[in-house]
């Protein structure tokens, strides 16, 4: 399936924005984009493997989060799978 | 350095004063260009979207984009062969300068992140700062220096009396 990867992180993929993983879920197309493109994986998880908190994942128009079976849920080839980090910000801390 | 022409740069400064007292964003779609100028990379800017504000609780002191509008302008920049080059918010009654929390939520490395000071409702300094660094660890707002492009007619309009001058 087709991963599209946002501009910061295209200097992992050797520039590419998009890049072709197989896996039959969103979490074994994880694993093997690390393995075919390890410096991402950094970027992407936190030491303890969890998804970084900034990272979000859309399954189509789907975000994953939101998702019953989450990182488990199935993927077939066609599907697309979107990297996109967050853009948020503000005058200041005060709510 | 960030590139951008004069229309897209008074666009975006516009979408500042009409959101005020609130915070405007968007995405500047473009191109990375490494070392076109003297080794300088260069965000050359080639079209401006808008954002909504999800912020709504706190919308005039914070702004966030909806993931699912970037994943839409994301596809959207493909469509045109362009990237995500950067974002742009306004600061109503404050300076055009990062503050902890734009510097806290900027994830975006090698992107320009546009800031416009909004004062009682006018565009006053728009001011461009790098996300530079190879990571969270070390990740830094850098000053950049903005490149307005100004067409020949646009330019020629904005100064008539110039015109035949040596």
């Amino acid at each position: 399936m087709n991963i599209h990867i946002p501009t910061p992180l295209r200097a992992y993929t050797g520039g590419l924005e998009t890049v072709s993983v197989a896996g039959t879920t969103v979490s074994s197309v994880f694993q093997q984009l690390t393995v075919q493109y390890p410096e991402l994986k950094p970027h992407l998880f936190t030491p303890e493997g969890k998804l970084r908190s900034f990272v979000n994942v859309y399954l189509n128009d789907d975000d994953i989060r939101y998702l019953p079976n989450k990182e488990e849920t199935p993927a077939a080839d066609t599907d697309e799978l979107t990297i996109i980090p967050s853009i948020a910000g503000g005058t200041s801390c005060r709510l | 350095m960030l590139r951008i022409h004069y229309a897209d740069y008074e666009a975006l400064r516009a979408h500042g004063e009409e959101t005020y007292p609130n915070e405007c964003c968007g995405v500047l779609l473009g191109k990375n260009i490494a070392g076109e100028d003297d080794g300088v990379t260069v965000n050359h800017v080639q079209q401006i979207v808008r954002a909504g504000n999800t912020r709504t609780d706190s919308a005039h002191n914070r702004y966030q984009i909806a993931p699912q509008e970037l994943v839409k302008i994301q596809r959207q920049a493909r469509g045109l062969g362009l990237d995500i080059v950067g974002f742009y918010h306004s600061h109503p009654d404050h300076p055009a300068q990062w503050s902890k929390t734009d510097f806290a939520e900027a994830h975006w490395l090698g992107c320009s992140y546009l800031i416009t000071s909004v004062e009682q409702g006018k565009a006053v300094l728009t001011n461009s700062f790098l996300l530079s660094g190879s990571g969270e660890d070390d990740k830094n707002f850098e000053d950049q220096a903005i490149q307005i492009d100004i067409a020949a007619n646009v330019a020629e309009a904005a100064a008539p009396n110039q015109k035949g001058q040596a």
